[in-house]
């Protein structure tokens, strides 16, 4: 019993390296490393490392991916006089900021978001390589592009923060900084500034995806984990072969709700939820301040932010000085 | 380790203990969680201040054990009442030279107001603090910076209580003294510089913040914020007021995301100056709206016009007659004051104690009332 409660991958395998398929795609081409174990890496995966492929998309997405974080990192060590411990210390507040509005969309100074400019210019590129990974390895092995696509999801919600919605506003400036604290600023001051986002329907939505996500994710996870030892593990098997496993997990399902996924649906189910989470969160932000600049105001006008009778009672509210127990 | 007789029952004998020992254990702690509770009680119940309507959530919480204690700097205030003026009694104009600012009072209460002020503001330096080291006939000098600018914070306190009193009194009768901001200590606590930039190597927004600064109240932040809205009368204001503004923000005098950082800065130096949260005087679901805000905010607003005098009309003028040392590190200009320098993050500075009942001197820019 204690086996399937564990956090850990209870079994790990350990044996000649695998190689995968080397058919009439040369598949095996350009895959670099020795492959080797790892007893760490086999308690949350597989245990064995490598090879990897590189190819040139991997090549240019790592060199400007690695391009865009040095930007990042030495513009903060200039900002506190390359001083490593100032560095270290003031880390999480440090940035590198997009231009002022004043540069509109136009090449601004580098001291001035140029360098933010330059930096995310590799971002984009890095990013956009890394998908085409994606999809070009899941063509190579014949597979359907469910990843690639699930990533280009995330790309859109990306996209229409440092590019798209800043276009259509005409400045760089509302772009996201680049800085641990100074990213969680700008998204406070973005819903404030137009006006709440939590009036957004499409922030509504992508909230509902996202919370719908994690309860998805946490019951999937949890059945298959429930009925590993029927072999309900080995998920594709269970698909086209359904075992009692799968009797098992859909009728503890049917029984406790009435309803139940099946096997390969819950997959489905779990796909569409993560991919609308930054689909419909990107056309909410991408509405904002090009369509509409006020979300309390729209909501109100639209009939779904509540009104207040005018009411307020602040005569019975209690005194400062009751809660500062100094009535006298 | 064991006999072998223990060994040998264990093993004839196989009883599984740890299922026993973890509900025994679990039940155990709990009662003796419990048991503290009911004992000592709860250490971190609060307390919450309700400032809007009933389902919105708006309150301010506080720490039952931070309310229980007041604050401590009220136990420095004495009781010093006016004395009755006598008939005939000489004014501190007639009596003593170069008397600019409480002429008008009657000789002992000048003297009992002096005293205070020493009191309140160079307990330990004494008279020489402001009048130097000289004989009594010297006192009427201005050759001490302190001296001069003393007389103008007497002015600036005269102003606040006569001028502001929308904001100063608007709860009840408090008042101002110098007390209120200096509290026995020659420069108040909490007064303020400008200090940016504060980053190396950037210009324009990226330069006014993203670093740990009291004034960004230790956020990434803009360290501006106190400068623009409280010295340079920057507009507050982030949001448009209908649902589609055409234009681009942060240009033509159109607020954008920074402007809206900066105001978050600002905000937050407000609300621990006060030790309150935003909705003290927001609805948090609307910060803009008129006609949500509570009555704080109204008394906040006045604030806002009043620290923004009291910088421009009072402390920045003064900034020639100070010494090096007392001027700003970066820019060296003069200290600043704003809403921490009194409140010192109360609601109500000294939480609401009335200051003011004994020194009639400093209500008013005339002559004082005494009652009589």
């Amino acid at each position: 019993m204690i086996e399937y409660q564990n956090i850990f991958t209870q079994v790990q395998v350990q044996g000649p390296p695998e190689l995968g398929m080397d058919n009439e795609n040369n598949m095996a081409a350009e895959r670099m490393i020795t492959p080797f174990f790892s007893r760490l890496v086999g308690w949350i995966g597989n245990a064995q490392i490598g090879p990897v492929y590189l190819g040139w998309t991997g090549l240019i997405s790592l060199a400007t991916g690695i391009l865009w974080l040095n930007i990042i990192g030495l513009n903060m060590l200039a900002q506190v006089g390359w001083s490593i411990p100032e560095f270290l210390r003031q880390g999480f507040w440090l940035a590198l900021e997009p231009p002022g509005p004043e540069h509109g969309l136009s090449m601004p100074p580098l001291d001035d978001g140029g360098w933010y400019i330059i930096a995310s210019f590799f971002l984009l590129v890095s990013v956009c390589t890394w998908w085409l990974r994606s999809y070009l390895l899941a063509k190579q092995q014949k597979m359907g592009k469910h990843v690639a696509w699930a990533f280009a999801s995330a790309i859109w919600l990306f996209l229409v923060l440092g590019l798209f919605r800043p276009v259509l506003m005409g400045s760089w400036s509302e772009a996201v900084p680049y800085g641990i604290f100074p990213h969680l600023d700008w998204t406070t001051a973005f819903s404030i500034r137009y006006g709440n986002l939590y009036y957004n329907p499409f922030h509504c939505l992508s909230i509902v995806f996202l919370y719908g996500s994690v309860l998805l994710f946490a019951m999937h996870g949890a059945t298959i984990l429930a009925v590993t030892r029927f072999g309900g593990d080995r998920e594709l098997e269970q698909i086209y072969d359904r075992g009692t496993a799968s009797e098992r997990a859909a009728l503890f399902w049917r029984w406790t709700m009435g309803f139940n996924a099946t096997m390969e649906g819950i997959h489905r189910w779990a796909w569409w939820f993560a991919v609308l989470t930054p689909i419909t969160g990107g056309i909410g932000i991408l509405l904002t301040g090009t369509v509409v600049d006020n979300w309390f105001i729209w909501a109100q006008e639209h009939n779904f932010a509540p009104m207040y009778d005018g009411s307020y009672g602040y005569e019975s509210y209690g005194s400062y000085e009751a809660f500062i127990g100094q009535e006298d | 380790m064991f006999p072998k007789w223990f060994d040998k029952w264990n093993r004839e004998n196989p009883t599984d203990i740890y299922g026993p020992a973890v509900i025994i254990g679990a039940i155990g702690g709990a009662v003796f969680v419990a048991t503290m509770l009911v004992a000592w009680g709860q250490p971190y119940a609060t307390d919450s201040m309700q400032t809007g309507p009933r389902g919105t959530g708006m309150s301010v919480p506080e720490f039952k054990v931070d309310l229980a204690e007041p604050d401590p700097d009220i136990a420095l205030l004495l009781e010093d009442p006016p004395y009755p003026p006598m008939e005939g009694e000489p004014l501190a104009g007639e009596v003593y030279e170069n008397v600019q600012v409480l002429a008008d009072v009657p000789e002992g209460n000048f003297l009992r107001v002096m005293n205070a002020i020493t009191r309140w503001v160079a307990p330990e330096e004494g008279c020489a603090y402001c009048h130097g080291d000289g004989p009594l006939e010297t006192y009427g000098e201005d050759n001490l910076y302190t001296k001069v600018v003393a007389r103008r914070m007497i002015q600036m306190t005269q102003n606040f209580n006569e001028n502001w009193d929308g904001h100063v009194n608007a709860n009840k009768q408090v008042g101002v003294t110098c007390m209120t901001c200096h509290r026995g200590e020659n420069v108040p606590s909490d007064i303020w510089f400008k200090m940016t930039p504060v980053t190396e190597a950037t210009s324009g927004w990226s330069s006014n913040q993203n670093r740990v600064t009291m004034q960004s109240q230790y956020t990434s932040l803009p360290s501006d914020a106190l400068e623009t809205y409280l010295l340079d009368y920057g507009r507050i204001g982030v949001h448009d007021l209908e649902s589609r503004v055409a234009g681009i923000p942060g240009q033509d005098d159109y607020p954008g995301i920074q402007q809206a950082e900066r105001t978050y800065a600002l905000m937050n130096y407000v609300s621990n100056s006060l030790g309150v949260n935003c909705l003290f005087c927001h609805n948090s679901r609307a910060f803009y709206d008129g006609s949500q805000v509570t009555p704080q905010w109204a008394t906040e607003s006045l604030g806002i016009g009043m620290v923004q005098e009291m910088n421009n009309e009072y402390l920045v003028p003064l900034r020639d007659l100070y010494p090096p040392e007392r001027l700003g590190p970066v820019h060296a200009d003069a200290p600043k004051a704003a809403c921490k320098t009194c409140h010192k993050g109360y609601q109500q500075p000294l939480q609401g104690t009335n200051v003011i009942k004994d020194w009639p001197e400093l209500a008013t820019t005339g002559a004082p009332d005494y009652g009589n």
